[in-house]
């Protein structure tokens, strides 16, 4: 059967938990995306805007020296990190963008974490002339200075959240508050594949350019498909770009890398579907990082898209069949990976994506050198350089008086 | 029958609207919350809305959000709540109705949460994050107990969305006077009164009205159509003002009295 159910159910998970204020809204919002996917126009426009405007195809790159050094699988990177706005989060903001001016709304709201989704909603927000407000933690707003500049730029409204651990998990509350309050003018375009039915649906779909693009290449250059298929998991949904479109495709095996912060053991993490429970938040049941009384934990990680305590309920579904496994890499380990990717391919990558890399880098040697496993480079790191800068600073003089001894 | 059913029935004979007060359950301590309830009572209060903190309340405006926070920090959990009401059923009989997310509901367990509140004297639940379309363990698990599943309707709820939420709910319907959060507003939608008079064509079950209500005349305007109006942000706020002062609970009561007050004069005017 194919999922989600008519309700927006995944199994035992997804749904639609939310004011009712909003259930008419997601009821217009998954009709007119019906109707819009059944429009060879939209499809056209779509295309268009992902091939001419975003630069799509992404390229599948063969990471020849990363396969060298980490003496492994044969190592095949998508590279998302190099579209239009830095990251793979532009191919759902173009789709979801045409939808609020189909539905002839005039306003779009986001939230954000890492900034990638802000700057991504931002960008069509002005491709499509719509007023557009972007709601991000104070915390975020810190890490990520650069990306807020560039929405301010792109003549959004960046609103600071105060509220809770003033991170992605509170710019999401707040959004949900305009959107209940404005839900007749705005469009919430969530970045992830998660929120209430039909979200985590829609922007899966938007999101499974990937996989497909990905398939075609890896035929073309390698013959046949990959053994395994590698993505960071935040909310999830470059993942469940890359992952969904090879479902029917037992053989290859789907990983997905959550954040595990300073390590699972002090509890300070975002590794929701390794260390949550059963549970509702943001309009849907997936996994959720809480405590004994149903209270929402605070996530950690160092990179901000990652800093989410739940996950899409499509991935917790995967879980609960087993067709994905979920792990976890820590902070370290991914600027370990950031810096690995950075000097020996050249691309800086995005902290989040980094998770993926350093899963590979610690797990390399397990896998046969025949397998192939393409990981999904989601975005690029130039965001993260300042904030990562100040950690690293001091390795990378270390090594400058190493190299010179 | 329970005591929502019986309250509302009550008050009919009377031909009178049902006053309801929201406060969060634990904010500034559950003592406060017990002493408060039972003043309530006392100023002429038919129905106590009681808030189960959560740490993500998205249907709620920066009054309610504070209190939640507050009463968190003070580590109140739903199953004290519960308690509590088991102790203040030995001195009100007052319908208590708790209103909560979903999260912890569900984690507290679906049908222990509607036997512990049965055995506690909790009369029904608002889940505000818990549209019928999901709540079917819910509303089977309170099926034949009498416990009442209080489901919400807004200025944007179609025919087919107000025909389902009334079927589904018991105790009374819960109308959203506005498309937004919880929180004082100067002024309400016009349509106000044409949405519940439209809902009351559809629906034999009592509906009460809240979000944005603060003030007398807005509580008499209300009753021209509702039968109950509910009021929480601005109780919230006068707490929070008066939470240092010795004669706190007094204030707290003086203000409340001032809207179910405002019930009452309506009535002796009509009767005039």
């Amino acid at each position: 059967m194919r999922l989600p159910d008519k309700k927006g159910h995944f199994g035992v998970f997804g749904g639609k938990y939310i004011p009712e204020t909003l259930m008419v809204a997601l009821d217009e919002l998954e009709r007119e995306y019906k109707a819009a996917k059944k429009d060879r126009k939209f499809k056209t426009q779509l295309d268009y805007y992902l091939s001419d405007f975003a630069g799509r195809p992404s390229i599948l790159y063969y990471a020849e020296r990363l396969t060298k050094r980490l003496k492994g699988p044969k190592i095949y990177l998508k590279r998302e990190d190099l579209l239009h706005t830095g990251s793979h989060k532009i191919n759902n903001t173009l789709g979801q963008g045409l939808l609020t001016v189909r539905m002839g709304k005039k306003r779009i709201i986001a939230e954000t974490g890492a900034g990638q989704h802000g700057v991504a909603t931002a960008t069509v927000a002005a491709l499509f002339g719509l007023e557009c407000e972007i709601f991000m933690g104070e915390e975020d707003i810190e890490r990520q200075a650069l990306n807020v500049f560039r929405m301010r730029l792109l003549g959004s409204k960046v609103t600071p959240v105060t509220s809770g651990s003033k991170t992605l998990k509170d710019a999401m509350n707040e959004a949900m508050r305009d959107w209940v309050t404005n839900v007749r003018t705005t469009h919430y375009c969530i970045g992830s594949v998660a929120g209430p039915h039909p979200f985590p649906m829609m922007v899966r779909d938007f999101q499974t350019v990937i996989g497909k693009e990905a398939k075609r290449q890896i035929l073309k250059s390698e013959g046949r498909l990959p053994d395994y298929l590698l993505a960071c998991v935040g909310g999830g949904s470059n993942s469940m770009g890359l992952f969904y479109p090879f479902f029917n495709d037992k053989k290859v095996k789907f990983i997905g890398v959550e954040a595990a912060g300073r390590g699972l053991s002090t509890g300070l993490h975002a590794a929701t579907l390794e260390k949550g429970e059963i549970g509702v938040l943001h309009g849907s049941k997936s996994y959720l990082l809480q405590d004994k009384s149903g209270q929402v934990k605070i996530a950690h990680s160092i990179s901000a898209g990652l800093d989410y305590p739940g996950v899409g309920p499509e991935h917790a579904y995967f879980k609960s069949i087993g067709r994905a496994k979920y792990v976890s890499v820590t902070d370290d380990e991914a600027l370990d990976a950031f810096q690995l990717l950075s000097e020996v391919e050249g691309i800086i990558p995005a902290l989040e994506s980094a998770h993926a890399i350093a899963y590979l880098a610690k797990n390399a040697r397990k896998h046969k050198k025949a397998d192939i496993v393409i990981v999904c480079l989601s975005g690029r790191g130039d965001k993260d350089v300042d904030m990562v800068s100040k950690i690293l600073d001091s390795r990378l003089r270390g090594n400058d008086n190493k190299r010179t001894q | 029958m329970n005591r929502i059913d019986k309250k509302f029935r009550e008050l009919k004979r009377q031909k009178k609207k049902a006053f309801i007060a929201f406060l969060t359950a634990g904010d500034f301590g559950l003592k406060t919350t017990k002493r408060l309830v039972l003043e309530f009572d006392k100023r002429g209060v038919d129905i106590i809305e009681l808030g189960v903190p959560f740490s993500d309340p998205i249907a709620d405006g920066p009054t309610i959000q504070a209190s939640s926070e507050r009463a968190l920090r003070r580590g109140t959990r739903l199953q004290d709540i519960i308690k509590m009401v088991g102790e203040l059923r030995k001195l009100t009989d007052i319908p208590i109705v708790l209103m909560g997310y979903y999260n912890p509901v569900l984690k507290y367990g679906i049908k222990k949460f509607v036997s512990d509140c049965v055995r506690h004297g909790v009369d029904g639940v608002i889940v505000p994050d818990l549209p019928p379309d999901e709540a079917d363990e819910l509303t089977a698990a309170a099926k034949k107990t009498g416990f009442a599943t209080i489901f919400l309707l807004s200025p944007t709820s179609t025919a087919g969305r107000i025909r389902l939420v009334s079927k589904k709910s018991k105790g009374f319907i819960y109308y959203v006077s506005l498309t937004g959060i919880t929180g004082a507003r100067a002024m309400l939608p016009k349509e106000l009164i044409s949405r519940v008079r439209l809902i009351k064509r559809y629906s034999d079950k009592p509906v009460c009205v809240g979000f944005g209500v603060s003030r007398p005349e807005q509580v008499r305007e209300i009753a021209r159509a509702a039968d109950g109006i509910i009021v929480g942000s601005a109780i919230v706020k006068e707490m929070e003002k008066g939470a240092k002062r010795k004669d706190f609970i007094k204030r707290v009561g003086d203000y409340v009295q001032k809207l179910t007050s405002a019930l009452t004069a309506d009535r002796e005017a009509s009767h005039q």
